[in-house]
């Protein structure tokens, strides 16, 4: 157990010691390393963002139903009875055509316009939560609805929620492959420069062999180096993510006084920073493992 | 200890560096091993320590047959052999001291014990004061001593040399040839190649004489 710590500790320092001895070369590998997956974690980044500013805008669709103009109460009381009894909504609210009126007249603008009015122009109205929000089922019950007696129009306001459900599906999609592109791309970079570190450590392999050292010994300080290194361009990454929620946060928030909400920027959540070092520590093991594999076969 | 058995090495397509060999070395006996050069020698002590496979026959080595062998099993019969490279095999980024402990670290020794016993190794090629230099400072002689030390600190029961005294004035020859000697008094099993028979002659009267990879006896 001691023998084993003792090689692991080795093996672990000759990676560090290695990973140093040429500093521009680590730095710029870092870079490429950090670069590449900085792409992605940006992505996921501003998703996050979108997806929390979408969850904080109400994003539960609503139906509204209006009547005709000149139907009776009666016929709202029915209406009413049979929402109330439908399976696909979940919740009704009634606003009759007195408290529209009143609810316009309240808004001193346009007080004076409606004042000038002859009679009431608003019809008795509901607003409607139905029980799924997904497209599909918000068009089947407008649908449905507009066919019902004395009723002038149903409107739906889920084009919206369609619109952003679409975009953030992209949004994930296209981080996912960028992931996946430039995860391929981060091993490429680890295999390149284990590769170049076993050549120059060609002869130290070689007599280690000779010397009864089995195969794991020799691929332990290179899978350090393949973590670290990977792990080095995470941070990297990070970093990059972090600096660039920073350099955004100020012209974000301009953007959300115009539209009159507020918009902070967050940066990687825990959970996702975890995830990124976890990932390019693996992929930079599977970088040196690939490697290794073609060079100790080869030999 | 060491046994061959109808032993042949055919590299491809038709060179025999060795054929139909058998010979069997007891344990705690110094063997010589000598013939012209390109006799099969080198060959022959690679076979052994599995650095090469033979194409027919069976190499024994405690009983093990090391042609049989699977890849990761060679590592722990390598362990058990000291082996004395014709070209050395020596790393010259790193220092003496470095050099003779590369096989424990290998073996998985504790450092504290390892350095006691690299320490001893040295001591008894007469390097101790020596340890922190690089190879490239070491003299010719001097060097063939490090990897004598590097083969022995492991303590292994057989000791395999390949040339061991070429290119060695005949006093620095002489004095590995009594390390050799050394360790033939505490009953390791030594094998060594060598063109120079008049050198190791008065140690042992054991002889294996190769010609065109033929054992003549």
């Amino acid at each position: 157990m001691n023998a084993w710590l003792t090689q692991h500790r080795k093996a672990l320092h000759w990676a560090l010691r290695h990973l140093t001895a040429t500093p521009l070369n680590t730095l710029l590998s870092l870079l490429a390393i950090g670069i590449a997956m900085a792409l992605p974690a940006g992505g996921q980044m501003l998703l996050g963002n979108a997806l929390q500013f979408a969850r904080s805008t109400n994003a539960t669709p609503q139906v509204s139903l209006f009547m005709q103009i000149d139907a009776e109460r009666k016929a709202a009381d029915i209406i009413a009875a049979r929402l109330a009894k439908h399976p696909g909504v979940r919740e009704t609210h009634f606003i009759s055509r007195e408290e529209a009126l009143k609810r316009m007249q309240a808004d001193a603008s346009l007080a004076e316009v409606i004042a000038a009015l002859p009679k009431n122009p608003f019809p008795d109205a509901f607003v409607i939560t139905p029980q799924n929000d997904d497209p599909e089922a918000l068009e089947q019950l407008r649908d449905e609805l507009k066919t019902w007696p004395n009723v002038e129009h149903v409107q739906l306001d889920s084009a919206w929620v369609r619109r952003l459900d679409a975009l953030l599906r992209f949004g994930r999609t296209a981080v996912a492959l960028l992931a996946t592109l430039l995860g391929v791309g981060l091993v490429a970079i680890t295999f390149t420069t284990i590769r170049l570190q076993i050549l120059t450590q060609r002869a130290e392999i070689e007599v280690s062999r000779l010397l009864g050292a089995t195969d794991g010994f020799i691929r332990r300080p290179f899978y350090y180096f393949g973590v670290m290194q990977g792990l080095a361009g995470g941070i990297v990454a990070w970093l990059i993510v972090f600096g660039i929620t920073i350099l955004l946060a100020a012209p974000v928030a301009d953007i959300a006084a115009i539209y009159n909400t507020t918009l902070s920027l967050h940066s990687l959540s825990a959970e996702d920073s975890l995830i990124l070092l976890a990932l390019a520590a693996v992929l930079g093991w599977l970088g040196s493992a690939l490697s290794l594999g073609r060079y100790l076969r080869g030999s | 200890m060491i046994r061959f058995d109808h032993v042949s090495r055919r590299y491809p397509p038709s060179m025999d560096a060795l054929s139909d060999v058998s010979f069997m070395i007891e344990k705690g006996e110094m063997a010589l091993l000598s013939g012209h050069s390109g006799a099969g020698k080198s060959t022959l002590l690679k076979l052994i320590a599995a650095i090469e496979r033979p194409t027919s026959g069976a190499v024994l080595v405690n009983g093990q047959n090391v042609g049989a062998l699977k890849r990761a099993a060679i590592p722990y019969l390598r362990r058990n052999l000291g082996v004395i490279f014709q070209d050395q095999k020596l790393l010259f980024d790193r220092s003496a001291f470095e050099n003779v402990m590369l096989p424990l670290s290998i073996a998985g020794f504790a450092p504290k014990d390892a350095a006691r016993r690299v320490h001893a190794a040295l001591d008894k090629v007469g390097l101790l004061a020596r340890e922190k230099a690089l190879p490239i400072a070491l003299s010719g002689g001097e060097q063939q001593r490090l990897a004598i030390a590097r083969a022995v600190v492991g303590r292994p029961a057989i000791l395999l040399a390949d040339e061991p005294t070429a290119h060695l004035d005949p006093q620095t020859a002489h004095d590995v040839a009594e390390i050799f000697r050394d360790f033939h008094r505490v009953g390791v099993t030594l094998l060594i190649a060598t063109y120079d028979d008049a050198l190791f002659a008065p140690m042992t009267s054991r002889r294996l004489k190769l010609d065109h990879g033929a054992l003549k006896s």
